[in-house]
């Protein structure tokens, strides 16, 4: 993974130190809030309803023991003991003091890492495919190119004020695993008939209250290009971008308002001046870059073959974890574990110290110390070889972490909500909880198959529920929570936005029209391979209409 | 006019605290003095900003409470999760908030 050199190791430590200059003089009165609060955002520190959050990039997702044991440290001495994984490969403490975020930036730098950027309307910590690096349907590595793409945007003195925040992902596979059409830019690494590496570039995704699926302006952009390109496309926006309606500020809505072509001429003029210049990537750099992220010397380890059919044999539920967790590696040997933090009836995302050390040791003795944090709130070991699987599932049971649901309708991607959030309308995590206890049976959620469910407690749609294939969405209607419901949304390489159902249901019913939704699919499906959003794309949404509200629906 | 008491986030550390009786910040809403007419509320307003002034709380805010069975209970949902807690476990040895107090 990416190594801080001498610039990197002395730009963060400066930020710390200036950070902690600004909240000595917040705590004595020398600054006043309104001063203070965009030098606390710029550095991931928020105010929620209980406390001050923490939110600390992880940088694509991809960090080390050495990091993990440092954010069990945090969580244990600064904050009440966990952590909460975010859909941004982030993580966010819900409890720490303000003055305690120096020292806690301060032991977070001793690790590579930082809080940078990860608020405010700059380009946030870049996202990527979890299984970076490792899975057998790759065409190359994005991590690479998502460091460049930190380094560049890292107090980028042109683009640190837009007119909104901006988000961007990365894919190295056909298969998207990291959303990319629901970001401001996502990119699709590929190769072109030449064999040579590039991008399909797509622009003006997003989801918050006007969800959009991003645009593809460019099928094949030369990797030599990326930073021109990007800042072609960050230019345009810069400028064109609405600073008079926050609404209305995102890329997504210049790309709507602007129309497509019209952008992408106005990107590619943009380029046209840059391309070839000092934005051009030398190959030489991306080389370098790419060596850190060279994947790890794996043994072959051909016993693990035999040695797991056998341990499957004998133990179900190990069978059962090592279908549904376990995906395959480019190595044969290897698989890419996925450890949910999904456990039935609990907190979506949530990890204590306890555990995160566990797997911080499991990385280190199992894993090439290499660990992964998903867009989906789980976390990812890439290359566990098959012959130690049996043994990481014994620690990971000991450490309640062996749930079997990845990919399952109890694996959900749920936002903090009114537990938490400060603009939340109503609660998320209680409404997770009692849909996993009610599909928690390991049977049922097999017969059901891949089915994702997505919970934000307000529009701005932090648990993307817009790209649910069932979402649920908290408003607040006369004092009290109520959820509306979406079908059909997927984030995946056919996104799309998720169709409103009818009116919302109450805290106490939303689980029973879950429910419904379900039993309805699992009675119209053509086989038990069809899965749900197949079928509701088949069908679409009357019959699940019919069976929520009745056939009058029908007429409305 | 419903009856109301001053909140905020303390400073340091940013946990919610209510103005108390004797002029504190406390970390229990039961403790809060609660204003039942225009002039009391004013007051709270007063030294709301006074103290947001004096950098000792932010995010300060009057907010509409009930007295139930002589516990203070704010009208929205919000309120009464800031003041309880987050309603579900959610860590080793910190309670959640009373299903009872914050039901609707
Ligand atoms: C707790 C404090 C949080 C605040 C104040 C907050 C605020 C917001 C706001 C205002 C938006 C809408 C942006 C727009 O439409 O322009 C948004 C979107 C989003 N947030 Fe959050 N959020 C919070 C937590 C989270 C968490 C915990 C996650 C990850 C689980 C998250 C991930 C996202 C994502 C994925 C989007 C939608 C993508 C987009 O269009 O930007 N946020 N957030
Ligand atoms: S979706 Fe709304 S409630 Fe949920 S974290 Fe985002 S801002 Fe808060």
């Amino acid at each position: 993974m990416y190594r801080y050199d001498e610039f990197d190791h002395a730009f963060v430590s400066s930020r710390v130190e200036q950070f902690r200059d600004q909240v000595a003089r917040r705590l004595s009165g020398e600054l006043a809030e309104d001063a203070f609060k965009p030098l606390r955002l710029m550095n991931g520190v928020y105010l929620q309803l209980h406390a001050y959050m923490l939110r600390v990039a992880i940088p694509y997702g991809t960090l080390n023991s050495r990091q993990m044991r440092m954010l069990a440290h945090i969580a244990r001495k600064y904050d009440r003991g966990y952590g909460h994984f975010t859909t941004r490969q982030n993580i966010q403490y819900n409890w720490p003091k303000l003055s305690d975020t120096p020292d806690i930036l301060s032991e977070l730098a001793s690790v590579e890492m930082h809080a940078l950027q990860t608020s405010g309307n700059c380009i946030r910590n870049v996202t990527a495919d979890h299984f970076a690096g490792a899975a057998a349907d790759e065409v190359a590595d994005p991590r690479p190119y998502a460091e460049i793409l930190r380094q560049w945007s890292s107090v980028h003195p042109e683009f640190s004020f837009l007119p909104r925040k901006f988000k961007i992902a990365v894919t190295g596979a056909e298969r998207d695993r990291a959303a990319i059409q629901v970001h401001d830019i996502g990119l699709h690494l590929k190769k072109n008939d030449k064999g040579e590496i590039g991008f399909a570039v797509y622009v003006g995704g997003g989801q918050g209250r006007t969800p959009m699926i991003a645009k593809k302006i460019r099928d094949f952009l030369p990797e030599q290009d990326l930073l021109s390109y990007t800042t072609a496309i960050l230019r345009v926006y810069n400028l064109h971008g609405r600073r008079d309606n926050k609404y209305k500020a995102r890329i997504k809505i210049l790309v709507h308002e602007t129309g497509t072509e019209e952008l992408a001429r106005q990107v590619e003029a943009e380029f046209a001046h840059l391309q070839g210049a000092e934005l051009k990537l030398p190959e030489a750099d991306i080389e370098a870059i790419s060596t850190y992220f060279a994947p790890p010397a794996l043994v072959a380890r051909p016993e693990g073959w035999a040695q797991l059919a056998g341990a499957k044999k004998a133990d179900a539920s190990f069978a059962q974890w090592v279908h549904q967790n376990v995906e395959p590696h480019k190595h044969p040997d290897y698989g890419m574990v996925t450890i949910s933090l999904k456990p039935i009836g609990g907190v979506p995302g949530d990890a204590t110290d306890v555990q995160m050390d566990a797997v911080a040791d499991i990385a280190e003795q199992y894993a090439l110390d290499e660990i992964r944090i998903t867009h989906e709130q789980n976390i990812v070991l890439p290359h566990v070889a098959l012959a130690d699987l049996e043994a990481v599932y014994k620690v990971l049971v000991a450490q309640g972490l062996a749930t079997a649901n990845a990919g399952l309708i109890t694996d959900m991607i749920v936002c903090p909500g009114l537990d938490y959030c400060a603009l939340a309308n109503a609660r998320s995590i209680p409404v997770a909880q009692a849909i996993s206890q009610r599909f928690g049976s390991a049977e049922r959620q097999a017969e059901i198959g891949e089915l994702k469910i997505k919970i934000s407690g307000c529009i701005n749609a932090c648990g993307h529920h817009h790209v649910g294939h069932i979402g649920l969405l908290g408003v607040e209607k006369k004092g009290a929570e109520l959820y509306q419901i979406t079908l059909g949304g997927s984030a995946d390489e056919h996104t799309s936005i998720g169709e409103i159902i009818g009116r919302g249901f109450e805290p106490e019913k939303v689980t029973d029209a879950v429910e419904k939704i379900v039993d309805t699919y699992l009675g119209l499906r053509l086989s038990k391979d069809e899965t749900f959003l197949q079928a509701y794309r088949r069908v679409g949404p009357q019959p699940f209409k019919d069976a929520l509200y009745g056939e009058a629906a029908q007429a409305a | 006019m419903a009856d109301k008491v001053l909140t905020a986030n303390r400073l340091t550390d940013g946990i919610a605290v209510w103005l108390d009786a004797s002029g504190a910040w406390n970390e229990a809403l039961q403790s809060a003095l609660v204003a039942r007419h225009t002039e009391a509320v004013a007051a709270l307003e007063e030294i709301g900003k006074r103290d947001f002034s004096a950098n000792l709380v932010v995010d300060v805010n009057v907010v509409d409470v009930e007295e139930v069975n002589g516990l203070i209970r704010p009208l929205r949902l919000r309120e009464r999760i800031r003041a309880a807690g987050p309603t579900m476990d959610y860590a080793p040895g910190y309670k959640p908030a009373d299903p009872a107090f914050i039901a609707a």
